[in-house]
């Protein structure tokens, strides 16, 4: 890899990528534990919901990580 | 490149595809190419099913070790995946959802066990054979329950929205369910091991050059640096496990949500 500007673009399309996902994970993670903790008795229903919320809000970050290779 | 710098050669990492390529050594320059990575994958498969052969052959009232881990995991996807999602309707689906879960967690947990050190997931075109699977599935199962115009119409056009509405909707979820749906399944595991095997690749550089490579030694230059990476390796290794545990459950719950969706349509 040189130093050309493709290395430095590769590295914002990932950076600018994971900032989107970082705060949505956090409201998501934070919001979910807060019910938790309200709710104990509902824990293993928000778990799954969180995970699945994970799993869809991760994959924006990822395609960013997967994009930083291609560009 | 260690092997080159220790030799006095230059300093400079390979591209990172020499990680993830590897030479065929049977049939090769065939359709058939056979490398390492078809080999992991036979042989999570065979691992696989051996384990779950073995445990179930004589099963007994009182389980043994074996047969009450494997029971914990058939009823951990039965009761935490299959009918949460799909309610009743998902004992059906569990020994689908077990094997998923099995095989995507052997091929990821490659990724840490000495001497193998290489997800076949990180290939992408294992992720992408499962999700094409997968999306073969749904659409199947949707087609089966509800009839070929049923499901079409229950998915594009979601009952309840005002006419005019289908225009901005019909789009978002043609685009939602039949091309986001199995690039990101397939987008999301590939990634994650992707990252990880880089990550483990290059702490392990990092161990490898800074505490034995001479001059990079020198206690005000390297020497800190190797001790850190030392001490974050095992924590590392922890967090791909958890990580390779955790896309498993993902996939396999993913898929169960989109099977039952399929199933039973929004009302």
């Amino acid at each position: 890899m040189e130093g050309d500007i493709g290395s430095i673009g590769a590295g914002l399309v990932y950076g600018l990528g994971a900032i989107g996902p970082g705060i949505g994970l956090g409201f998501l993670i934070g919001k979910a534990i807060e019910a938790m903790a309200r709710q104990p008795e509902a824990a293993g229903m928000v778990r799954t919901t969180m995970f699945l919320g994970i799993a869809f809000v991760e994959a924006l970050a990822l395609f960013g990580f997967v994009l930083s290779f291609i560009v | 490149m260690l092997a080159a710098v220790e030799y006095g050669g230059p300093w400079e990492l390979p591209p990172v595809n020499e990680l993830f390529e590897f030479e065929p050594f049977l049939f090769a320059d065939t359709l058939l190419a056979f490398n390492r990575v078809a080999l992991l994958t036979l042989f999570a498969s065979l691992l696989a099913g051996l384990l779950f052969v073995i445990a179930f052959r004589k099963p007994k009232v009182v389980p043994g070790r074996l047969q009450s881990a494997c029971e914990a995991i058939v009823e951990f996807i039965r009761e935490q995946i299959a009918v949460q999602v799909m309610g009743a309707d998902g004992h059906r689906w569990v020994p689908l959802l077990t094997t998923i879960f099995m095989f995507v967690w052997i091929n990821n947990l490659f990724e840490v066990v000495p001497f193998i050190n290489f997800p076949p997931t990180s290939r992408m075109a294992l992720p992408a054979f499962l999700a094409v699977m997968v999306y073969i599935l749904f659409i199947g199962v949707g087609i089966k329950a509800q009839g070929f115009g049923g499901y079409f119409k229950s998915t594009l056009f979601p009952p309840g929205a005002p006419k005019a509405l289908y225009i901005l909707l019909t789009p978002i979820e043609l685009i939602s369910n039949f091309v986001a749906r199995p690039l990101t399944l397939a987008v999301r595991l590939f990634a994650n091991l992707l990252a990880g095997h880089i990550i483990l690749t290059l702490i392990f550089i990092t161990i490898h050059a800074f505490l034995t490579v001479p001059p990079l030694t020198d206690f005000s230059i390297g020497f800190p640096i190797g001790v850190v990476a030392l001490a974050a390796a095992p924590l590392l290794i922890g967090f791909e496990l958890v990580v390779g545990l955790l896309q498993a459950y993902i996939f396999t719950i993913l898929t169960a949500v989109y099977i039952g969706g399929s199933l039973h349509p929004e009302h």
